[in-house]
């Protein structure tokens, strides 16, 4: 099953843990925001993106099943 | 269902029928004399199918500016548990737009006939009508229809209600009405839970926009084919269109979906000056050149390939003397200070768009590529269309005005008379971030 990065954009405050911690999907604005590359999170990615969710001090990011 | 016969069966006026004479349909003798009895009873939780399917048959796209299917908000309130409630959306905050105002001012009698229908699709209890605290004329003429509607004893069923929301662009985002409603501030919540799955007071909310509501009085009277007689096969019925600028007369106007642009000029008696573009669909809108625009068709899908919507259906003309830049300028300011202050690229990103277009009327043409970079870390980054509605219009205008940027660079000062033509309303800055 794929799943894909979702922001809440009213909680995010631009900490930016999620780019630090994930990388591979995610950079960072001018202003520090996250921009969040649109492709599937692979299962062999899957450990990086949840320990981003779980790191996000605003519990702003999540892991979604993506729509088929 | 039985449909009576509509006095004026395909022409136009449908909504404005009657306004034009003074104090409009306000009086519920005269609403009845050109519309006749609504044969429409709300039941508390017995919604009205057949009524639905007459809807659903009719095609009718929500007149807020999204146009999504009206049944389809109706399917998806019923498919929740829970005791369903309806709320119409007159909260029309868009500057250009007053097709709202006009109909709750001049017909509010058929906004509350449709605030009824909606009570009848869902089977709700209550209906509430929603507002700007700056409505004041058409709250009056909403409170006076009902206390004449309850001393003829006529027993409307649902109990319907007013309520004002603080004035702002975004308070008429369907999920930043009802967080208003709910006491809250007048913002986007996230989503989800949607208004249909918890929305005003909890329940399942209907949403309907006014102007929706007004068309759903109709085609509860007159049916879907009726409906359907006028306007295209993929956009049915007609819609109020409010056109301002360059125009001998000004004002709102119902026109069949599918109109011409200059069918629409000409029933505003022609231009009032010579015009170098349009913006279609007000501030969230498109610009388009007058050249482009002269066989311009007035519809979705006609509009589809200018990247253009009708969205609220604002439609400005700017006269040759005007500058588009500036004026740009001056509606981005205004949609960055209107941003609710929720989400950072919105603020940050709106803000800094702002500042940029107005160096770049001033003649500062190394303005632009930031511009590019900035409408792109706007749009889809936020929690309502806020930002990429803006974008898009200030995206549009860098192309529409293309020649006018140049010479403004060329120039480094604006080359416009400096006589404004969008309407910006005099409001102070809304909350910041905090």
């Amino acid at each position: 099953m794929s799943e894909k990065l979702s922001i809440d954009w009213i909680r995010c405050d631009a900490h930016g843990l999620c780019a630090e911690l994930f990388p591979e999907r995610i950079s960072l604005d001018e202003w520090g925001y996250p921009i969040v590359d649109g492709n599937e999170v692979t299962p062999q990615l899957r450990v990086h993106a949840a320990r981003a969710v779980a790191q996000c001090p605003r519990l702003a990011l999540r892991l979604e099943r993506a729509a088929a | 269902m039985t449909t009576a016969t509509s006095p004026h069966a395909t022409t136009l006026p449908r909504l404005l029928m009657g306004l034009d004479a003074h104090d409009g349909l306000r009086s519920l003798r005269r609403h009845l004399d050109y519309h006749g009895e609504l044969p429409v009873r709300a039941e508390p939780g017995r919604p009205d199918q057949s009524l639905l399917d007459e809807v659903r048959a009719s095609g009718l796209g929500g007149r807020g500016g999204a146009m999504f299917p009206a049944s389809r908000k109706v399917d998806a309130v019923l498919s929740q548990r829970g005791r369903p409630v309806v709320v119409i959306n007159a909260a029309e905050g868009e500057p250009p737009s007053r097709k709202d105002h006009v109909l709750l001012r001049g017909a509010p009698h058929l906004i509350i006939d449709g605030a009824v229908v909606c009570a009848a699709l869902v089977g709700a209890r209550e209906a509430t009508i929603a507002l700007e605290d700056s409505s004041r004329r058409e709250y009056r003429a909403l409170e006076e229809a009902l206390y004449e509607r309850a001393a003829l004893h006529r027993n409307d069923d649902p109990e319907i209600r007013l309520q004002t929301v603080p004035d702002g662009f975004v308070v008429g985002e369907e999920r930043a009405l009802i967080n208003a409603l709910n006491g809250g501030p007048g913002k986007p919540t996230h989503a989800p839970p949607r208004p249909f799955e918890k929305g005003f007071g909890g329940a399942p909310t209907l949403v309907q926009n006014a102007e929706t509501a007004a068309q759903l009085a109709l085609i509860a009277r007159y049916g879907a084919g009726w409906f359907r007689s006028l306007g295209t096969d993929e956009e049915p019925g007609s819609a109020l269109v409010t056109l301002t600028g360059a125009v001998t007369r000004p004002g709102v106007y119902e026109i069949p979906i599918g109109a011409s642009l200059q069918d629409l000029l000409v029933a505003a008696d022609g231009l009032s000056a010579p015009v170098q573009a349009y913006l279609i669909g007000g501030y969230i809108g498109t610009w388009i050149g007058a050249r482009d625009a002269e066989d311009l068709v007035l519809s979705n899908a006609a509009l589809r390939p200018f990247g253009a919507a009708l969205g609220a259906r604002a439609i400005v003309a700017l006269p040759e003397s005007a500058c588009g830049v500036a004026e740009t300028a001056r509606v981005a300011r205004y949609m960055a200070d209107q941003s609710a202050g929720q989400c950072g690229p919105c603020v940050l990103g709106l803000d800094a768009i702002a500042g940029g277009m107005e160096r770049l009327a001033r003649g500062d043409g190394g303005q632009l590529a930031h511009i590019h970079r900035w409408l792109g870390l706007v749009a889809g980054r936020g929690e309502c269309r806020h930002p990429d509605g803006a974008a898009k219009l200030i995206a549009s205008a860098l192309t529409v005005f293309e020649d006018e940027i140049a010479l403004h660079v060329r120039e480094r000062k604006c080359t416009g008379d400096g006589t404004p033509v969008l309407p910006i309303p005099n409001v102070c800055r809304t909350g910041r971030r905090t």
